[in-house]
């Protein structure tokens, strides 16, 4: 299949297509715009639904009316939106019903700034909204794997009926790589006849559905949390997703990094070995569920003395990595905000003080 | 009109919660008996609000969505846009669509959204315990106007079917009542029409339908009644105020 | 009489909305409580009904309803 160049944002709307996404709903904001500028233009050519809501927080609900009438849905937005959309994440897990989140994230917190961060972390990880929920998040760190993520969300999505989040960046948004959309991840919308408004004449049946996430009963209200529990409980064991580098080696230091500085670090990991260090990484690919497992296990190396969270915020995934260590070793934190990506020297200055 | 009165099939059989003399049961089965009569109970989508009637779904026998307050008409746009088919109605009180909710209204009715919203306007907002609402009349008193509304301070009341009516795209705007039997006929046949020019998909409609609230006004439902036709239909006439054809 | 007239116990709440609209005067509220803890409405002078539907139009809660009588009903 031939690959081609295209931006982030734009090939985040592609890849949305591709799977089979015909219906986008979405706000503008700076860093990731783009997609609705694509999509604007690219849902007509193939037929789908394109609308501009007018807020964040409308476009969160015209996804919940979408994904409860039956309809794969997505939306784009970044960190101030995603604040806006909480609430509507929240109606959406409790009301389960699938639907794809992006959150190219940008510099906070409030208006913050609109160069790349990785400062939601704890928001998307931590639930995303009010309530016993989680999101399913998943971090790209190439433009390739945001439309591998991307196409990989729908049916993820469905197979919880859950709202799913791609945490990307504004490098990720905004940088042209050369990406391939394989029909191999185009997936099929689930049955959803068991529990969507779809109207009882296209299901054939008279039996009505009702989508909601009020439960007024207090048994009625913990059983549904503890269904909602089994999903996350679910996706913990099923859905961890992780990449290495550099791990078998006896590398002194463990990197935990995600995203956009992962590759960063690859590139700092790369120049230490040069100079006869080696540093091993863990890239969480699932932010939730996370890979405490694996993190745990590369920590734990003989020859590993200590663990580095490095990370566009002033310390968020640190918190995952910590509590995955248990203590075994100890976990540092090197991170920058306002937009200016660490630099690999950057990273390699700060490593070499753990050595 | 037949001499013969049931309940229509697309209300549910369940008793509400609703206290006596409320006019949501009335709107309710106006509704129903529309639906009924159209015979589309097989593709509406209801919507219901957060306020007296969050629990509307459970008096409707077709399918229904439950909204963040005020948000409904985004979620209406939802189901439409992906499923233009279906017949959507959102079904709102005065808080939910005239206060955190009048963005998403807005903005619905101005792009033209094919779906039908039933407004309840009682002047309060009831669930909640009888605070002010953006519909509330001057010097009215409720628990956040204990002195009653003072205008100089929050402003007039807002008429919702004016300022929709005022958006340049066609739609069916009209308020109706629901106090007295002969409003009940009349606010019957703009609802009628209402879902009609949805099957047509023809425009976005809005019904307000000035109703009472006794317990939170503190009247009978009897004295509710006259209180609503004393002090909110001079302040609120009742009409069509846009129909797509006179665009 | 081939109309049957029945307020349903369970479901009145005794507004008294049907009270105040009947054109002829049929109907009061009772004195007695129902089973719901409310004062129902029923037909004082039931032979007075012409069987207009308004109070049915009037009552919130479908408690009045209005058929056919047996002997006129054919399936």
């Amino acid at each position: 299949m031939a690959k081609v160049l295209m931006k982030g944002n734009e090939a985040i709307g592609e890849a949305a297509i591709r799977a089979g996404c015909l219906n986008y709903f979405a706000y503008p904001i700076t860093p990731q715009s783009e997609v609705a500028e694509y999509l604007a233009r690219r849902m007509k050519e193939v037929d789908g639904v394109f609308l501009q809501g007018e807020s964040e927080v409308a476009v969160s609900y015209m996804i919940f009316g979408a994904s409860a009438a039956g309809a794969r849905v997505f939306t784009t937005s970044s960190s101030p939106g995603i604040s806006l959309m909480s609430e509507g994440i929240s109606y959406i897990a409790g009301a389960q019903c699938p639907a794809v989140f992006v959150n190219i994230m940008r510099g906070g917190p409030g208006l913050g700034g609109i160069l790349p961060s990785q400062a939601d972390y704890l928001q998307a990880t931590k639930g995303g909204g009010h309530g016993d929920f989680r999101l399913l998040v998943m971090a790209p760190a190439s433009v390739q794997e945001a439309v591998t993520m991307v196409m990989q969300a729908f049916p993820l999505a469905e197979k919880y009926r859950n709202p799913v989040m791609i945490l990307g960046d504004g490098l990720i948004g905004q940088m042209m790589e050369p990406v391939e959309f394989s029909d191999d991840l185009k997936t099929d919308a689930s049955d959803k006849d068991s529990w969507a408004t779809n109207g009882m004449d296209h299901r054939g049946s008279s039996q009505r559905n009702l989508v909601k996430s009020l439960f007024l009963d207090p048994e009625a209200l913990n059983q549904h949390n503890l269904t909602l529990k089994a999903k996350y409980d679910q996706m913990k064991q099923e859905e961890v997703r992780f990449d290495t580098y550099n791990i078998d080696t006896d590398y002194q230091v463990l990197i935990v990094s995600y995203g956009t500085m992962s590759r960063v670090c690859r590139t700092a990991i790369d120049n230490m070995k040069k100079e006869g260090v080696e540093v091993g990484m863990v890239r969480p690919q699932t932010l939730f569920p996370f890979p405490e497992e694996q993190v745990l296990a590369a920590a734990e190396k003989k020859s590993c003395k200590a663990v580095a969270s490095i990370e566009m915020s002033m310390g968020q995934m640190i918190e995952d990595i910590q509590r995955s260590v248990q203590g075994k070793r100890p976990v540092h934190w090197y991170g920058k905000c306002g937009g200016d990506v660490p630099t690999p020297e950057e990273v390699t200055e700060f490593v070499h003080t753990l050595l | 009109m037949g001499k013969t009165f049931t309940k229509p099939k697309s209300l549910s059989d369940q008793i509400t919660h609703y206290c006596p003399g409320c006019t949501h049961g009335v709107i309710h089965r106006l509704v129903a008996e529309v639906i009924d009569e159209l015979d589309i109970s097989g593709r509406t989508v209801g919507i219901a609000p957060v306020g007296c009637a969050v629990l509307a779904y459970n008096y409707f026998t077709f399918d229904f969505q439950e909204a963040a307050h005020g948000r409904a008409p985004a979620m209406a746009t939802g189901i439409k846009r992906v499923r233009p088919d279906l017949m959507v109605f959102t079904y709102q009180g005065d808080g939910d669509l005239a206060s955190i909710g009048m963005g998403e209204i807005i903005h619905a009715a101005n792009r033209g959204e094919k779906f039908t919203t039933i407004f309840v306007n009682n002047a309060i907002y009831g669930m909640t315990g009888g605070q002010m609402a953006p519909t509330s009349m001057p010097n009215q008193r409720t628990t956040t106007s204990p002195f009653g509304r003072d205008v100089d301070d929050v402003g007039m009341p807002i008429k919702v079917a004016e300022l929709i009516a005022a958006l340049q795209t066609p739609a069916y705007i009209v308020r109706q009542a629901v106090l007295k039997p002969k409003h009940i006929v009349k606010a019957k046949k703009v609802i009628k029409r209402a879902f009609q020019y949805q099957m047509e998909a023809r425009c976005f409609s809005l019904v307000e339908l000035i109703s009472t609230c006794p317990t939170n006004w503190g009247l009978t439902p009897v004295d509710a009644v006259k209180w609503a036709e004393d002090n909110m239909l001079p302040y609120y006439p009742l009409g069509e105020y846009k129909t797509p054809e006179a665009a | 009489m081939p109309y049957q007239y029945s307020i349903d116990e369970e479901r009145c709440k005794g507004c008294a909305l049907c009270v105040t609209v009947c054109p002829k005067d049929v109907l009061e509220i009772a004195t007695d409580v129902s089973p719901k803890g409310y004062f129902p409405a029923y037909q004082a002078r039931p032979e007075d009904c012409i069987f207009c539907a308004t109070c049915c139009r009037m009552c919130p809660d479908v408690a009045i309803t209005i058929t056919e009588s047996v002997e006129n009903i054919t399936d």
